[in-house]
């Protein structure tokens, strides 16, 4: 028995140790937050569709769901000349891409849901001047990624710095180098706001998926209870 | 008297259909032992889920595309614009992790209580084959979604009928008809997955429960009750399963669709599990993901797969596994069927093959690094172990006397109910009452206010008799 | 068992009840089944309200567009056409449009908002065939009774200018307008209805 619990241990142990990699950051995912999604929704736009479309979801989805105005959203949010019930489609054509980046953009309708907040939030927060790099520029969370930062303007320029911690473990932490136009505090808030869009993109019926789940235990609850009573009525005759 | 228009119909109609006789002789005149426990939910809870498969699966098939260019944006297309498509996948793939979870319970039921044994040795072969028309219709609906790891791992485990000598290569060739998984197979899987094995699946399921109907259930003392009869000819330790397990089985049924519904609203991922994340990534020929598992229910046989270090042993180890199965009735060779009057051996060597179970389930999702494969082959060992030295363990053991007549176990419910009148001495046991230590506070309430500290020497008194008992269970 | 002191009348309760609350709640999980069913938002987006261009119209043209996959005709009407309208009520089913479907705007005997401009849906109101567009009097196929308008090659059925079915034909009644408004003086919106647009 001894010897089970031990292996078991030992198990787990190495379960652990397959996961190792750098840590990411944890990002503020708040569905319930319209002001957050609508400001991701403009971020996704203007720094995003440019390349990456979302072609799941369409402009009268994010504008019922986020509690926008559907006129609103076409003049303030979704490119020039985009209908209300448009997908996110990009602009960029495929062959271009493959010229420019080496591979087409991918859409980015479930990338939340296959990368998950935290390693987005972290990986558009982790760009750094890289010379050996082909673009100059590398990314800790996807190394020799083929994207270009399309935040530098925003986030200014971060450097590699080797570091060790207390225990002597060695890792790299990036320095801002040259400020850009929003605060670090700033920008943190507007990569979160991009990933909080990009979760809901990548499920939108989440945050109504809960909603009517509350309902539906609630009576199955009632279903279990009629269902009990009943069941100890009858087996009263079982002794 | 006049007999009103309805009874007239239905008189009409019960002359042509034997539906009373039906009805008597399967639900209000069917006799099972009265004794059923917490295991025997399960057999009717797999017919629930089964039937949720095919609702969900009917109402999917309107909106699908099986074509590998559409098949991915078709069920996106479902999940997004498609009235409530949401919901109705969402209890598809849920049901399909929910299917294997109550069949794997079911399967173990049999396990614990001979339910395999003389006279069901032939309940259990539908059973087994159930199992593997499910796992059949498990591994091609897997595909349909056309993500990364659908196809990833139907790419793995077609080519495992490669391992074959001599035929093997042609066999998968022809399994995917193309020389990779391609379009020809999405649509072929689809086609096996909506219909044919569906349709095997519930012909199955009728020869399983008319066969199960023929012998009746097995109880948990194992014990046979149409030996014994009252004068009318009804076993004394039967009831009919109409009323009394429809009104049990609808509280399991229940508590199942709280969890069911649990997981749909919240938790549909299951942690990557149930869904997994690579899935929500197109199918892409070119790129394999970097690390690739199974769905969790298939991985204790990918284990086994992996822990073997021959292409074609593994195929056949994993097979084996499978087939092994099938002989139970043949290998256990004890007298007696139910665990309760077992030996010890039996019982230790069912709780190290669950064991080994669940650890090959864990491996089996795991990267295959060289520890890990040493841990899948002892388990792997111990797997094999349980099935093949059967007959000589459980003839060798020795067993305790069964009883006639069938005995009363404590419910679940009575179970509750002591454990609550024992709780206050239990809790007096573990903690020791001490004064409070604040400071704050008025004069008066000082001596007065205690507080309760957990008793080491209580904890370790509470564990050890809990240790015996369990021990005391396994002898 | 023993069946001494059973309150059967607790158990009927019991029993209606958990009947009842079971068929709630079928009934409840029978709603996105039977929903699923309905046109989805993709099939919502392709039945959007369409613009349509008609200044370039010259009278007596009828051009068609695609509305819900529908086809929806326009038909520039000439001065002629609107007498010739005006003279037929006895030969038709439903003459005022009583019984035929139309928006508000359209119920008028030339059924239409401006008399000269026809919007309709291209169905027969039978069995949805689509009519062909005869606009020549009397021709040899069709008798000394036509006056122009619409014949379904499926059954036969005969409608004016304005859409209105005659007497004695297969088709129940008009054929259907669908709801529509001008957005300026030449341009049109298919689907949508003025009332719809100010709401």
């Amino acid at each position: 028995m001894k010897n089970l619990i031990a292996l078991f241990l030992l198990l787990l142990s190495f379960g652990g140790a397959a996961s190792e990699g750098i840590e990411l950051q944890k990002a503020n995912v708040d569905l319930s937050s319209n002001d957050s999604l609508q400001r991701g929704a403009k971020h996704f736009v203007t720094y995003c569709l440019g390349c990456h479309s979302i072609k799941h979801i369409r402009y009268l989805r994010i504008a019922l769901d986020i509690n926008v105005d559907p006129k609103k959203i076409l003049k303030d949010i979704a490119p020039e000349g985009a209908n209300i019930y448009d997908q996110l489609h990009s602009a960029m054509n495929a062959h271009d891409a493959e010229k420019w980046f080496g591979i087409q953009p991918p859409d980015l309708s479930l990338i939340a849901r296959s990368r998950g907040a935290d390693w987005l939030y972290s990986y558009l927060k982790s760009y750094y001047i890289d010379p050996k790099s082909p673009r100059g520029v590398n990314n800790l969370i996807f190394e020799d990624t083929a994207m270009p930062n399309p935040l530098w303007q925003l986030q200014g320029d971060q450097h590699a710095e080797p570091k060790k911690n207390i225990w002597g473990k060695e890792y790299t932490k990036l320095v801002l180098e040259k400020p850009g136009t929003l605060s670090e505090g700033e920008f943190d808030i507007f990569v979160n706001d991009l990933v909080n869009f990009l979760v809901y993109a990548g499920e939108p019926v989440q945050l109504e998926r809960q909603r009517i789940g509350k309902y539906a235990i609630f009576f199955i609850l009632m279903f279990i209870v009629v269902a009990y009573l009943l069941k100890k009525e009858y087996w009263k005759d079982i002794d | 008297m006049k007999r009103s228009r309805i009874t007239e119909v239905n008189d009409w109609f019960l002359e042509r259909f034997p539906l009373t006789k039906l009805w008597n002789e399967h639900m209000a005149h069917y006799y099972a032992p009265k004794n059923f426990n917490f295991w025997y939910f399960f057999g009717s809870l797999a017919l629930l889920v089964l039937v949720n498969q095919i609702l969900t699966g009917i109402f999917l098939t309107m909106n699908y595309k099986p074509d590998a260019k559409l098949a991915f944006d078709s069920v996106e297309y479902i999940m997004r614009d498609v009235n409530w498509g949401w919901l109705i996948r969402y209890m598809h793939s849920t049901g399909s992790s929910a299917f294997f979870i109550v069949v794997y319970l079911h399967m173990f039921r049999g396990l614990l209580y001979g339910s395999f044994k003389h006279p069901r040795e032939l309940i259990w072969i539908f059973g087994m084959l159930l199992f593997v028309a499910l796992m059949a219709e498990a591994f091609m609906g897997y595909l349909l979604p056309w993500g990364q790891m659908s196809y990833w791992g139907a790419q793995v485990i077609i080519s495992l009928f490669s391992a074959i000598p001599v035929i093997g290569d042609d066999l998968s060739l022809w399994l995917r008809g193309d020389y990779v998984v391609s379009d020809a197979t999405l649509n072929r899987f689809f086609a096996f997955h909506v219909i044919a094995v569906p349709l095997a699946l519930v012909m199955l399921v009728f020869l399983h429960i008319v066969a199960l109907h023929e012998v009746g259930s097995n109880n948990p003392d194992g014990i046979e009750i149409k030996k014994l009869k009252d004068p009318w000819g009804h076993p004394v330790d039967g009831i009919p399963f109409h009323p009394y397990y429809t009104v049990k089985d609808l509280v399991g049924v229940g508590v199942f669709m709280l969890f069911f519904a649990t997981v749909i609203f919240y938790m549909p991922e299951m942690g990557g599990y149930f869904l997994e994340h690579a899935n929500f990534i197109p199918a892409d020929p070119m790129k394999t993901p970097e690390h690739i598992a199974p769905v969790w229910y298939f991985t204790p046989f990918y284990a086994i797969l992996r822990a073997i270090p021959d292409k074609f042993a593994g195929v056949i180890g994993m097979g084996g596994a499978i087939v092994v199965l099938f002989l139970l009735p043949w290998l256990d060779r004890s007298p007696v069927k139910s665990i309760r009057y077992r030996g010890g051996i039996y019982k230790k060597a069912l709780c190290l093959f669950v064991i080994s179970f669940l650890a090959l389930g864990y491996l089996g999702t795991q990267p295959a690094t060289p520890t890990a494969t040493i841990f899948a082959r002892l388990f792997t060992t111990i797997y094999f172990g349980f099935f093949l030295l059967m007959p000589i363990y459980t003839r060798w053991e020795k067993t305790k006397p069964v009883p006639k007549r069938l005995t009363k176990v404590h419910s679940l419910e009575e179970q509750l109910h002591t454990l609550e009148e024992q709780l206050p001495t239990l809790i007096e046991e573990i903690t020791v009452l001490k004064p409070a230590a604040t400071e704050i506070g008025h004069s008066a309430f000082k001596g007065s206010s205690f507080t309760r500290q957990p008793n080491p020497e209580g904890i370790k008194n509470v564990i050890s008799r809990l240790v015996k008992k369990v021990k005391g269970s396994l002898d | 068992m023993n069946n001494k002191g059973v309150d059967q009348s607790k158990r009927q309760f019991l029993t209606t009840a958990l009947t009842v609350v079971g068929a709630v709640g079928t009934g409840y999980l029978a709603v996105p089944f039977l929903a699923q069913m309905q046109p989805s938002a993709k099939a919502m987006a392709a039945g959007a309200p369409v613009e349509v261009d008609i200044s370039k119209m010259e009278p007596g043209q009828l051009i068609r567009v695609a509305w819900r996959g529908k086809p929806v005709w326009i038909l520039n009407r000439t001065a002629q056409v609107l007498e010739t309208l005006k003279t037929l009520d006895n030969e038709l089913r439903d003459p005022l449009s009583q019984e035929s479907i139309q928006p508000e705007s359209s119920k008028n005997p030339v059924r239409s908002i401006k008399p000269e401009i026809f919007v309709a849906v291209g169905l027969c109101t039978h069995l949805g065939c689509s009519p062909t567009f005869r606009p020549e009097i009397a021709p040899n196929d069709l008798g000394d009774k036509w006056k122009g308008g619409f014949f379904c090659p499926c059954h036969g059925s005969w409608f004016d200018l304005a859409g209105r079915v005659y007497r004695g034909v297969p088709a129940p009644t008009n054929l259907e307008i669908p709801p529509y408004r001008y957005i300026t003086d030449t341009q049109l919106i298919v689907g949508e209805s003025a009332e719809e647009a100010s709401a």
